[in-house]
C-alpha cells in the first residue's frame, strides 16, 4: 500500500514539476480553446498548435478541448484570463453570442486571435486566421473549366455531393463552384448532402448513379471522405472515374488518405483546405509583440493537386494558380 | 359475403397497417415514373450489374432498401425485445455500434494505426470481440436496468454519451482505416447479393426460430405487461429484462460491424449516428406499443424498412436533401397517426355501423 502511494506521489510530481518549472521560464503564454476533435481534420489542427507553440519553441500553451460544446468554450477563455495568460486563440464553435466574453479578454489586455470558423457579432478580436472556402469552390471550377477544355470535353454535366447543410465550408465550397459553373453554362443536375461522411457518400452517389444513368460526366465531393463513398458506389454501379475515365472526380480537403487515392488514380484533382494554422498564428503573435499591424483576416495558403496530366494552368480573378503534383513525398508530409 | 370475410381477414392481420404503409411509401414512385414519362416500374426493377473490380451484382433501388436498412433492421430485433420486456427503450444502441466498430477496426488495424492495408490481428478476432464488446454493454445496460431498477432511458443514456467517447479514445481521436478486402465483405457484396441484407436475414431469422421454438417470447411478453405478476407465477423477470438488453448490445454489436465494413473505417464520430432514433422509430412504425408487453417482431423489421423506403424514396423523388426531413417527418406522422388506437377504433366503429345498416335494409 504504501508503495503504490509513492508511486502516486512519484507520478504527480512527474506530472506536474515540468509544468512548474515552465511558469517559472519566460515563456509566452498562450491559451487555446479548440472545437473538439469530431474529424481527421481538427486532429491535424490541433497538433499543429501543441507542434508550434511547444515549450521548445519558448511558449506555454494551456490547451482546452470543448468537445462541441459552446458554454464549455465561453468558461475556457474565461479561464484563461484568470490565468493571465499573453494571448488567446479561439476556434468558435459557433459565430454568435461573442460580445461579452470578448470584451472581458479586451478589458483584460488579451489579444484575442480567432481561427478556422469566423465570429459574426464582435470584432474585438486582433485577427482571424483561415481558409477562403469560396476561393477553394473558385480554384475547383476554373481548373475544371481549364482542364475539360484541354480535353476538349464540351458538356459538363455536374452532381454535387455537398457537406453539412449550411457549414462555412459547405456554403463557400458550393458558392464559389456554383459562380463559376453559371460563367460557363454548366449543367448543375443535382446537389444533395453527405454530411461530409463516407457513408453519406455512398448512399448520395448509390442513388444518382440510379437517377441520373449515364446524364453526368463530374461528380464534385465536398470533403475527401465522402469521395471514398462516392468511388465505391460508383465501382459498384460499373462507372469508372478518375484520370481518362468517364467521370472527373473533384474533392476538397486533401488529406493524406484523399492525395493517396489522387496517386492511385481515382481522384482527378483535390483542393486542399489547410489545418495547419498554427504557423499563421505564430506570425500574427510575433506582429502583435513587436507591436506592428496585423490584418484582420488572414488567409492560409492551400494547394491544388492533381497528378501530372491533370495539371493545368488557370486563374482566379486574373490571379494565376499554381498546382501541386502529388508525389509520394508530398503525401508523406501531408498531415 | 365470402369475398369480404377475405377482406376483412387480411385487414384483421396485425401486419395489415405496417405492410400497407411500406407499400403506399413505395407506390408513390410508380405515380412519379408515370407523371414524369419513365417506365412506371423503374423503381421495382432489379437487373444484374457488372460492376468495377466486384463481379456482377444484383442492382436496384429495392436491392438498396434491403441493402441500407440492414442496420436498422438487426437494431430493430433487439430494441423490440427491451421495448417489450421493461417498457423502455436503449437509446445507447449507435452510440455501442460506433464502440463496437472502433474497438474492431482498433484491432485489426493495432493501436495509434491510422490506415493499414493488412490486418494485425486475425479478421474472426476482430469481429468477435467488436461484437463481445456489444454484449458486453448490453450486460452493463442489463444490470442497470433489471438489477439495479434504474429507468432504461437513464440508464441507458450513460452509454448513450460515453460509448462514443471510449471509441474515440481507442481510435486516437482518428478515424481508423482498414482497407483490406476481407474486412470489406461484409458490407459489400457476398456472390450478387450484398452481405448486410444476409446477415440481417440470419439475425431475424435466429430470433424468430428462438421466439417460436422456446417460450421465450411469452416470457418476455409477460414480464412486460407485468413483471411482479410474472415473477409470482415462478418467472426470473429480472434475467429476463437482463437478457433482452444482452441481445440489444448484441445486435448493436453486429449492426456496427456491418456499418464499419461498409466504409471499411471506424468513423467514430458518425457511425450509428441517431440510429437509436430510427432503431425506436422502426419498432413503433411497426404498431409495437412502446408501453411494452405484446410485440410483433415482424412489425418492426418492416418498420426498418419502410425508413428506409422513405429515404430511398426522397431520394429517387429528387427531394433536395435539405428538405428531405420534413417529408420525412409528415409520412412518419401519417404512418404512425393511422395506427393510432382511437383512430383504429373509430374506423372499426365505422365499419360496424355500416355492416348494422346493411343488415337493416
Amino acid at each position: 500500500m504504501r508503495k503504490f502511494a509513492t508511486l502516486i506521489v512519484t507520478a504527480m510530481a512527474a506530472v506536474m514539476l515540468p509544468a512548474m518549472a515552465a511558469q517559472a521560464d519566460d515563456l509566452i503564454k498562450v491559451g487555446f480553446a479548440q472545437v473538439g476533435h469530431e474529424s481527421d481534420w481538427r486532429t491535424a489542427s490541433t497538433k499543429s498548435c501543441q507542434d508550434v507553440f511547444s515549450e521548445a519553441n519558448g511558449y506555454d500553451l494551456s490547451f482546452v478541448d470543448c468537445d462541441n460544446d459552446e458554454a464549455a468554450q465561453k468558461e475556457a477563455v474565461r479561464s484563461f484570463i484568470e490565468q493571465d495568460v499573453d494571448y488567446i486563440i479561439i476556434d468558435p464553435i459557433i459565430a454568435t453570442g461573442w460580445d461579452t466574453v470578448l470584451t472581458e479578454c479586451e478589458d483584460a489586455g488579451i489579444p484575442v486571435i480567432v481561427i478556422d470558423r469566423t465570429i459574426d457579432d464582435s470584432d474585438k478580436y486582433a485577427a482571424w486566421v483561415g481558409s477562403n472556402f469560396k476561393t477553394e469552390g473558385l480554384a475547383a471550377g476554373e481548373w475544371l473549366a481549364a482542364y475539360a477544355a484541354k480535353q476538349g470535353i464540351e458538356e459538363l454535366n455536374v452532381l454535387t455531393i455537398s457537406g453539412s447543410t449550411g457549414s462555412s465550408a459547405q456554403i463557400g465550397r458550393s458558392d464559389g463552384f456554383n459562380e463559376v459553373a453559371e460563367k460557363y453554362g454548366w449543367n448543375l443536375i443535382d446537389e444533395q448532402t453527405g454530411d461530409f461522411t463516407e457513408a453519406g457518400g455512398q448512399e448520395v452517389m448509390e442513388n444518382y448513379c440510379k437517377s441520373y444513368e449515364g446524364q453526368f460526366n463530374v461528380v464534385v465531393c465536398q470533403n475527401d471522405n465522402e469521395a471514398f463513398g462516392a468511388m465505391t458506389a460508383m465501382d459498384n454501379a460499373g462507372v469508372t472515374y478518375g484520370p481518362g475515365n468517364d467521370v472527373i472526380l473533384i474533392s476538397y480537403d486533401a488529406c493524406t488518405a484523399g492525395l493517396e487515392e489522387v496517386k492511385a488514380g481515382k481522384i482527378t484533382a483535390d483542393f486542399e483546405c489547410n489545418p495547419l494554422a498554427a504557423p499563421f498564428v505564430e506570425e500574427v503573435i510575433k506582429k502583435l509583440a513587436a507591436g506592428e499591424e496585423v490584418e484582420k483576416e488572414v488567409y492560409m495558403v492551400e494547394h491544388w493537386y492533381a497528378l501530372e496530366d491533370q495539371i493545368v494552368d488557370f486563374e482566379i480573378d486574373g490571379e494565376a494558380q499554381e498546382m501541386t503534383l502529388v508525389t509520394d513525398e508530398v503525401i508523406e508530409a501531408q498531415y | 359475403m365470402n369475398k369480404k370475410s377475405t377482406w376483412a381477414k387480411i385487414k384483421g392481420w396485425s401486419l395489415f397497417l405496417p405492410v400497407m404503409s411500406i407499400i403506399l411509401v413505395m407506390a408513390v414512385n410508380i405515380i412519379h415514373d408515370i407523371a414524369v414519362g419513365a417506365n412506371p416500374f423503374s423503381f421495382f426493377m432489379i437487373t444484374l450489374r457488372q460492376t468495377t473490380g466486384n463481379g456482377t451484382i444484383l442492382y436496384g433501388r429495392i436491392i438498396d432498401i434491403l441493402n441500407r436498412g440492414s442496420e436498422v433492421a438487426i437494431l430493430a430485433i433487439g430494441m423490440t425485445l427491451v421495448v417489450s420486456s421493461s417498457s423502455g427503450t436503449d437509446i445507447s444502441v449507435g452510440s455501442v455500434m460506433s464502440l463496437c466498430a472502433s474497438f474492431c477496426c482498433m484491432l485489426l488495424a493495432g493501436y495509434g494505426v491510422s490506415s493499414t492495408t493488412t490486418l494485425a490481428v486475425p479478421l474472426i478476432v476482430g469481429l468477435l470481440a467488436g461484437i463481445l464488446l456489444g454484449v458486453v454493454c448490453g450486460m452493463f445496460n442489463g444490470t442497470l436496468v433489471a438489477y439495479f431498477g434504474i429507468q432504461p432511458m437513464v440508464a441507458t443514456l450513460i452509454l448513450f454519451s460515453a460509448a462514443r467517447a471510449i471509441g474515440l479514445l481507442l481510435c486516437n481521436d482518428l478515424i481508423v482505416y482498414v482497407r483490406n478486402d476481407s474486412f470489406g465483405i461484409f458490407g459489400g457484396f457476398c456472390g450478387v447479393i450484398p452481405t448486410p441484407v444476409i446477415i440481417a436475414a440470419i439475425c431475424i431469422l435466429v430470433i424468430a426460430i428462438l421466439l417460436k421454438k422456446t417460450a421465450l417470447g411469452m416470457y418476455i411478453q409477460s414480464v412486460g405487461i407485468n413483471s411482479k405478476a410474472s415473477r409470482i407465477a415462478g418467472l426470473n423477470s429480472k434475467r429476463i429484462i437482463f437478457m433482452t438488453y444482452l441481445l440489444c448490445g448484441l445486435f448493436a454489436g453486429i449492426a456496427g460491424i456491418v456499418a464499419s465494413s461498409r466504409i471499411t473505417s471506424a468513423d467514430s464520430n458518425n457511425i450509428g449516428l441517431y440510429f437509436e432514433m430510427d432503431a425506436i422509430l422502426a419498432v413503433a412504425l411497426g404498431g409495437n406499443s412502446l408501453g411494452g408487453g405484446k410485440f410483433n417482431l415482424a412489425g418492426s423489421i418492416i418498420g426498418a424498412y419502410t425508413i428506409q423506403a422513405i429515404t430511398t424514396t426522397l431520394y429517387a423523388l429528387g427531394v433536395s436533401s435539405t428538405q428531405a426531413p420534413v417529408f420525412k417527418a409528415i409520412i412518419v406522422i401519417l404512418i404512425v397517426a393511422i395506427q393510432a388506437p382511437p383512430l383504429k377504433a373509430y374506423l372499426k366503429h365505422r365499419s360496424n355501423a355500416k355492416q348494422l345498416r346493411g343488415g337493416a335494409a
